[in-house]
């Protein structure tokens, strides 16, 4: 299933230097993708990854450095350069048109060639079937899945005759499911002589989907190799320069008082249907509780009820003794209910606001930053620069505003500022998705600091392994409803999938939870 | 200031365009502008409109509320000022002066909240509700002065008796330029340092930036922006004030030649900053007095339009390239 060292050579870059006003992205990198060759582009947030492969899409010039397709040097001036060549990009971000169907997306962008579209939908079914692609043409693109808006995008490419596939962080909204099928679909293009760029900083995925991997750091490459000549930790070595320690979970002491309840709560999600079900769940001091479960089954309005942000429909909601049903967010910070939301840039943090003032969205309000009214803006941005350093959040810039970090930088200052007092009770949801493995380590830290300190942690996670490291009790929700619950000691994973996957076994799920 | 460069360009080619010579021009504007105290004062004269009701507009826009009735907000003063000596005649200066102020920032803050209302409660897009009070209080106007503010001893001109000499804003140096000046400078401070050093600015701007981000932070969006729309249109308001008590001393049809929608440019082009409202409503002013200039050189009298649009216009374009500029930097990351 490798390619071999013998395939033809797609695309190969030397040299390649990009530099931008603070940093230089790229340093002299070389990369080269074989036909057939699923090649992993490793490196924690801001190595330099996806500058990299947008030099290859056509978005950005490089200073120095050559490329050569198909072994003849080439000068990639516009993306339509790159399509016109076969470099298909897939964005983090779609480019999709929600209210167009799939077939009219396709057809975007694509001028003068005026196929019918019946002819085009048939082509696009059979590549479907071809590369394990299933999507409606007709269907429109908004009622589509995060993974099905994918599949479109893949189809786009391929139908536009892409030879070499760039894939920027394709798992990152994915479910656990849409993940491994996406590795077919990866494996299929492969098979068919594709060349693919998997960009990531998933140590699992490099090892289940990769052939060969090159690990940046810094911008520069510390690493070219094949799968099967190197693990896990050797990777992560490469990637953030030293050894990973495992995350020490330390003695497990028992959980003091309930300090948090959710009774028999129901509500509504955006779009008017039941998000949670008659739900009930008690988060004790001192304790993590763990909701797993696959996207989309109540987990945000989850978050959003429990920290006042989402008007319960029924069933109450208990603080501290105190009942807190349907006050208002301000009343729930105040009793010391902290979130980390899953939506850092729209919810967590104000784009257009410096990051220090960011830093402060929790603290403002009190002395010492307030000061009869108004702000000691020296000592906010005291307090700002501390939690910066330690949350080692890399910015340019404290002044900045907060929307020009990276995403994984964003995460760490919406951490920074919901970890810097203890809470009484944190909801975290999401804390580490899209970190590197540093920061995910820190976060995991700093999440058991807490709980040993007292806190009461609600973790919402899809990732299975942080919650088994993590919490105490895991539940797992389905359609809104806890389907089964279990001790994380004791958990078997088997269970928990096929809870996650909406089949009721073992433990009959009780009405009462209990961390 | 290059988009400013750029519109004088532009109306260079135009004037060409338009047989005239463009230099000739701009030489009898800048002595309209310069030339004398007279023309930097009339300069001022109208800076002051501009620049009161700029600040209001500005603060509104912070708060990501499109308060687009300043000018209705600037004749609610302005009707609010003429009410105090119309009924109170013999107020002394000292108590006449701040009454007609505070007359007017209630009547000009009353009417922005009054559009903010139905937004809050209803979520009405406030630009319509501001826009069409705009019309409501400039007909409310009219019809005062035409039916029972009218002056009995105007031979039926639309107008309202003179205002007693108590309810003249005080004049500097024999020009026409007065005491609205001064608000406008104190107002600015104010301003800046609310905006940027206060609680409640920090809130505004949160607020402005991401409501989403000010929910989640425990903001009630609701106190805020009633307070901010005071504001806004009390400044406005401020400004109807002073152009009747300092100019006019009466209230009368067409009492601003579009103070309050030429405010809007005036904030934008300042990006929202209380000392760049002051500069560009200088300049804006400027561009009103060298337009009356143009006029006595022949020149029909939307030239003056022409020009502020075509500096609306190409900031516009500014904002487009500086956004595209942020985004290229922020694709640097991973």
């Amino acid at each position: 299933m490798f390619a071999s060292v013998s395939s033809p050579i797609l695309v190969e870059m030397t040299g390649i230097i990009k530099r931008f006003p603070e940093v230089i992205a790229n340093d002299r990198v070389d990369l080269v993708v074989r036909e057939g060759e699923v090649r992993a582009l490793l490196g924690e947030n801001g190595a330099g990854k996806t500058t990299l492969v947008n030099i290859l899409a056509g978005l950005y010039q490089p200073e120095e450095g050559e490329i050569r397709w198909r072994g003849t040097r080439v000068a990639i001036r516009s993306p339509r350069d790159a399509s016109r060549l076969g470099i298909g990009m897939v964005h983090q971000h779609f480019t999709l048109v929600p209210s167009f169907t799939v077939v009219e997306n396709v057809l975007l962008g694509i001028q003068g060639h005026g196929e019918a579209i019946g002819v085009v939908a048939a082509r696009l079914a059979q590549l479907g079937r071809e590369y394990g692609l299933a999507v409606d043409p007709r269907a429109r693109v908004g009622q589509l899945s995060v993974g099905e808006q994918q599949r479109v995008e893949l189809l786009r490419q391929l139908y536009l005759g892409a030879r070499l596939l760039i894939l920027d962080e394709p798992t990152a909204a994915l479910t656990p499911q849409e993940s491994s099928h996406l590795f077919e679909v990866v494996r299929a293009m492969a098979g068919q002589g594709h060349g693919v760029i998997l960009i990531t900083h998933k140590l699992p995925e490099v090892m289940a989907v990769a052939d060969t991997i090159t690990v940046l750091r810094h911008g520069k490459v510390t690493g070219s190799l094949r799968r099967d000549s190197t693990n896990e930790s050797s990777l992560a070595a490469l990637m953030v320069g030293h050894a990973l320690k495992g995350v020490v979970v330390g003695p497990r002491t028992p959980p003091g008082a309930p300090v948090f309840s959710l009774e028999d709560v129901s509500c509504l999600s955006d779009r008017g249907y039941t998000a949670l079900h008659h739900l009930t769940l008690h988060l004790r001091a001192g304790s993590v509780l763990g909701i797993a479960g696959v996207a989309g089954n109540g987990q945000r309005e989850l978050a959003e009820v429990a920290s006042g942000l989402r008007r319960p429909a029924a069933g109450r909601i208990i603080v501290g003794g105190k009942d807190l049903t349907g006050a208002p967010p301000g009343v729930f910070i105040r009793a010391g209910v902290f979130h980390v939301p899953e939506d850092r840039l729209g919810t967590g943090l104000a784009p257009g606001l410096r990051v220090w003032e960011n830093l402060n969205l929790r603290v403002y309000s009190r002395p010492p930053i307030n000061r009869r009214g108004f702000l000691d803006l020296g000592a906010a941005r005291h307090h700002a620069r501390g939690m910066a350093a330690h949350f080692n959040v890399q910015a340019p810039s404290l002044e900045l505003p907060v929307r020009f970090l990276s995403g994984g930088n964003l995460q760490k200052v919406v951490l920074a500022r919901e970890l810097s007092s203890v809470p009484v009770v944190l909801i975290a949801a999401h804390p580490t998705r899209g970190l590197d493995v540093a920061a995910t380590e820190l976060v995991h830290r700093l999440l058991l600091d807490g709980r040993r300190a007292g806190m009461g942690v609600l973790l919402i996670s899809e990732d299975l392994d942080e919650l088994l490291v993590l919490a105490d009790r895991i539940l797992v929700l389905y359609r809104g409803q806890v389907i089964g619950e279990t001790a994380a000691a004791t958990a078997d994973r088997q269970l928990l999938g096929l809870w996650m996957a909406g089949i009721r076994q073992g433990v009959e799920p009780s009405r009462d939870h209990t961390s | 200031m290059a988009a400013v460069g750029i519109a004088l360009l532009f109306g260079g080619v135009f004037f060409t365009l338009a047989g005239l010579s463009p230099l000739q021009l701009y030489g009898t504007m800048a002595r309209g502008i310069l030339g004398d105290v007279y023309a930097l004062s009339e300069t001022a004269v109208k800076a002051i409109p501009l620049a009161l009701a700029a600040l209001g507009v500005a603060v509104a826009f912070r708060i990501g509320f499109w308060n687009i009735g300043a000018e209705g907000q600037l004749y609610a003063g302005a009707i609010g000022a003429t009410a105090i000596p119309l009924f109170f005649p013999a107020l002394p200066s000292l108590v006449m002066l701040p009454m007609m102020m505070l007359a007017s920032a209630l009547a000009g803050g009353a009417l922005a909240v009054l559009a903010a209302l139905p937004r809050i409660y209803r979520n009405v897009n406030e630009i319509i509700t501001s826009l069409m009070l705009n019309y409501v209080v400039i007909l409310f106007s009219d019809y005062l002065i035409y039916g029972p503010w009218k002056d009995p001893q105007s031979y039926n001109f639309p107008l309202t008796p003179l205002y007693p000499k108590a309810a003249h804003l005080p004049t500097f140096f024999g020009t026409r330029m007065h005491l609205g000046a001064v608000a406008a400078l104190v107002a600015a401070a104010v301003l800046s340092l609310l905006i940027n050093r206060s609680r409640w600015g920090f809130e505004v701007r949160l607020l402005g930036d991401s409501p989403n981000a000010a929910r989640f932070a425990g903001l009630n969006p609701v106190r805020h922006i009633l307070v901010a729309m005071l504001v806004s249109g009390g400044l406005a308001g401020l400004a109807g004030m002073t152009e009747v008590s300092g100019i006019l001393h009466r209230l009368q049809r067409e009492l601003s030649p579009g103070y309050g929608y030429a405010a809007i440019i005036v904030a934008w082009l300042a990006r929202l900053h209380p000392w760049g409202v002051l500069a560009m409503a200088i300049f804006l002013g400027a561009v009103f007095v060298g337009g009356y200039s143009l006029q006595t050189a022949g020149l029909a009298s939307a030239s003056v339009f022409m020009l502020q649009g075509g500096m609306l216009f190409l900031v516009l374009i500014a904002d487009v390239f500086l956004e595209r500029r942020l985004v290229v930097r922020r694709r640097e990351g991973s």
